[in-house]
């Protein structure tokens, strides 16, 4: 038995090798092929794409079959898993560290490129052979990546008794499901990269290819809202003090991608629906990956030194530099060559819904660098000035926020626009009703927190616009007559409005809860007796116990923690400080009452010299808002997905007859 | 047993954030000292105030400005005299001094270009729509004279 398993773990390495290979040929072939007009040589990207998928998947559930079997003779096992730990965290261990990441990565990539070829039946021959190849190529340079530096079925002659463990912070159920979706978003922009370059080659982008383009785009950046809104909800219970953004180097690694992602989507709409910004949204489209690559290089190199970065490693920095600068640089390149090709076809008016949407992607693209700026401006400084210096929080918050701000203000009249010509005569009423609601919503707010900061109402002010705005659209879009008529169509609109109005509200819900709770927690920090009561805003809290209690591969400090608001129930909170034995580490599990209107937030700390221990309470306003506006963007992604227009096959409605039919212009 | 186990636990863990200790009387005053200390970088963590830092010498930052408040500092004063030791390094939000402003201004500017850009581009498109092409007036011919 243990002979076979040794075996297979030999031959995922194999497997891996193997798939490094199918790529390099799945790069060459489909593209000289579409050059040629080799029919045979074009179909091979397809075939490739899948064993690529089926060599990495079976790379992928070896190294899954070590960590869950506690195979300690592959050093990757040995350095982060441990016999006593969960379940969940032997599985999810496989992507906590950077080898197991990496291989995660291209699992992803080949998912992703044989994904396009299965759902691409109705691509033109040319197109689908490029967009498979270009596909394949990065996936050669991350192959290249793993096998040259990071191996994870690199083993060990004498197989340890036990391992290391995983680092105490990732085993959380929220870290364990991160980076899998954040993976998926990332790479997910890989497949628009390879549609925006094989477009460069063919030197065509018509409406079709903005079909083709969206819902690739949707998924990812779908994929993406999931893993940030996970990493920001870990980072909000398990870090202690309950913030839920740091502005880290890292989480703004991933935040980048989402701006040009979002960007991205609204600009292939106007390609799809108006055949214009047509060179824009391609270099949007290879922005978006550039970003990703980006983040890959931030997290894994260590330049931008930040809490989360794992394996950091200046070697592997440089490799991933490389890839970075030869995929943009080569991408921008050809852009440069071949932009002047795509001609705008559609007109439109300066009050329209195509400038609304061209508004909207200034506005991201513009963010979106105001973060980069700022993430990277310390290493700037340092090399360029020789400063030492430091980017944080208060920069960014004052420099990011008017964006959005500004975005929340112009989103609903946007979107009530019409194309080509627009104005806003119709939405007039129904927005000037809007408006007075939003300012009277916010005024009550203003006045049940008297002589708190302006950041509260003005959060509920744009809050309540931005939703507002959504169910206005839905209403006027559902036509004239009576409230039943007007329901029975608001239900027959297309998937992808409904789309749009449920992310767009979310984007509201996320506004008012980072605002609400930014505005009015309630913190309250003091040395607590056993048996001991104390007032924090409208809830009596009594200290009960605190006990020793052994965990599956950690021990722990548990208090147990009554809460009342007035004649309430009573809630118990249990806030923990663990250790982890193995690792020689400790962490803070605060104890969290979830609500509606507040989280009631709980830490234990250190015991006190006179007895007693210190304790860190706070009750925080709104705080799900934050995570359920972003859960709500996720599911208007979802929904827009759903939508008959954007399925893959409905490109096929007007099929081209001959692939190398005339060019766009 | 346990006890012992729970007193060990407590050893391992480091000290933490803010601690009720450091926690000035006067409520106005302590109000300044955080406002200033979630503005400053913890000097050895990765990416942390030392607001939020679990590092002794976070604490030994946080006791310090406490003291200069007390001892009647302005705001101002205080992380002149903290920035004075650390450097510059230590203000999480960078000065508009000398390079910073590019950092500062950039975002702005670009706005502001990105602006003009779209306009300019929006307004300069021909007003008339593109002529048809042969395939569609065939097809436009049919549909209108069958």
């Amino acid at each position: 038995m243990r002979y076979i398993r040794g075996m297979l773990i030999e031959l995922a390495h194999f497997a891996l090798i193997l798939a490094f290979g199918v790529a390099i040929a799945q790069t060459i072939v489909p593209l000289v092929g579409a050059h040629k007009g080799w029919r045979g040589w074009m179909t091979f990207a397809e075939p490739a794409a899948n064993s690529q998928l089926i060599l990495v998947g079976f790379s992928f559930a070896v190294l899954t079959m070590a960590f869950v079997t506690s195979d300690f003779s592959v050093s990757l096992v040995y350095a982060n898993s441990h016999t006593d730990k969960p379940m969940l965290y032997k599985v999810s261990g496989v992507w906590g560290n950077h080898e197991g990441s990496m291989l995660l990565w291209v699992l992803t990539l080949a998912l992703f490129g044989a994904s396009a070829a299965w759902f691409g039946g109705n691509l033109p021959a040319t197109l689908k052979a490029r967009v498979l190849a270009v596909q394949a190529s990065i996936s050669v340079a991350f192959y290249a990546f793993i096998l040259f530096t990071s191996n994870p079925f690199a083993r060990l002659v004498d197989a340890p008794l036990n391992g290391r463990d995983l680092n105490p912070l990732l085993q959380d159920p929220g870290l364990a499901f991160h980076p899998p979706f954040l993976y998926l978003g990332y790479v997910g922009l890989s497949i628009t990269f390879s549609f925006a370059v094989a477009a460069l080659i063919e030197g065509r982008v018509d409406a079709a290819w903005g079909r083709w383009v969206r819902p690739w785009t949707l998924a990812a950046w779908m994929f993406l809202t999931v893993g940030i809104a996970l990493g920001s909800w870990w980072a909000y219970y398990e870090l202690g003090w309950g913030g839920f953004w740091f502005w880290d180097p890292v989480e703004n690694a991933s935040f980048m991608p989402w701006l040009i992602a979002a960007a991205l989507l609204h600009s292939a709409i106007v390609v799809e629906k108006r055949e214009t910004l047509k060179s824009w949204t391609i270099l949007l489209a290879i922005l978006a990956f550039g970003f990703s690559l980006l983040g890959a290089f931030i997290v894994r190199s260590g330049v931008l030194t930040s809490v989360h970065a794992f394996a950091n490693d200046p070697e592997r920095g440089v490799y991933i530099l490389l890839i970075l600068g030869i995929f943009l640089g080569g991408s921008l390149t050809l852009y440069a060559a071949r932009a002047g090709v795509m001609q705008a076809q559609g007109a439109f008016g300066t009050v329209s819904r195509e400038s609304a949407l061209v508004l909207n992607n200034i506005l991201l693209a513009v963010s979106c660098f105001v973060v980069f700026i700022g993430t990277i401006w310390p290493l700037v400084a340092e090399m360029v000035f020789g400063r030492t210096l430091s980017v944080g929080p208060p920069f960014f918050d004052a420099a990011f926020t008017p964006f959005m701000v500004l975005l929340a203000i112009v989103l609903p009249l946007g979107s009530l626009l019409a194309w080509k010509r627009g104005t806003l005569t119709r939405a007039r009423m129904p927005l000037l009703g809007l408006g007075v609601l939003s300012f009277a919503m916010a005024g009550l707010f203003y006045a049940i927190y008297a002589g708190r900061s302006m950041v509260g109402p003005a959060g509920v002010l744009l809050g309540v616009w931005v939703v507002g705005g959504a169910v206005v659209d839905l209403w006027l879009r559902a036509g004239r007559g009576g409230l039943p008529d007007r329901l029975g169509r608001i239900t027959r609109l297309p998937r992808g409005d409904w789309g749009k109005t449920v992310a767009h509200a979310g984007m509201g819900v996320t506004i008012f809860g980072v605002a609400a709770m930014t505005a009015w927690q309630q913190e309250d920090i003091r040395i607590v007796q056993t048996g001991e009561t104390f007032d924090v805003g409208a809830y009596t809290f009594t200290l009960d116990a605190v006990e020793a209690v052994e965990g599956p591969n950690y021990q722990s400090t548990m208090a147990t923690v009554t809460a009342v608001r007035g004649d309430g129930a009573p809630m118990i909170l249990q806030p923990e400080k663990r250790f982890y034995p193995v690792a020689q580490m400790p962490t803070t599990e605060a104890a969290i009452d979830n609500g509606i209107l507040r989280d009631v937030y709980v830490v234990i700390g250190d015991p006190q010299a006179n007895g007693g221990y210190a304790m860190r309470v706070y009750i925080k306003p709104f705080a799900n808002w934050i995570w359920g506006g972003a859960i709500l963007m996720a599911i208007g992604g979802i929904i827009s997905l759903t939508d008959r227009r954007l399925r893959f096959a409905v490109g096929a409605r007007d099929p081209k007859p001959d692939a190398k039919a005339v060019p766009a212009e | 047993m346990k006890w012992l186990l729970l007193i060990l636990t407590l050893l391992a863990a480091p000290a933490w954030a803010v601690q009720p200790d450091e926690i000035l009387p006067d409520a106005a005053l302590e109000a300044r000292a955080r406002d200033i200390s979630e503005g400053l970088r913890c000097p050895v963590c990765q990416n942390e105030s030392i607001d939020e830092s679990n590092a002794p010498i976070s604490r030994d930052l946080r006791i310090l400005l406490r003291e200069r408040l007390v001892a009647g500092d302005s705001d101002q004063e205080v992380i002149d005299f903290l920035v004075a030791r650390y450097g510059e390094f230590v203000l999480l939000e960078p000065d508009t001094r000398g390079a910073n402003l590019i950092l500062w201004a950039a975002a702005p500017v670009l706005l502001l270009l990105a602006l003009i850009v779209g306009w300019v581009t929006i307004r300069r498109r021909p007003p008339t729509e593109v002529a048809l092409t042969e395939a569609e007036q065939r097809d436009l011919d049919r549909i209108l004279h069958p």
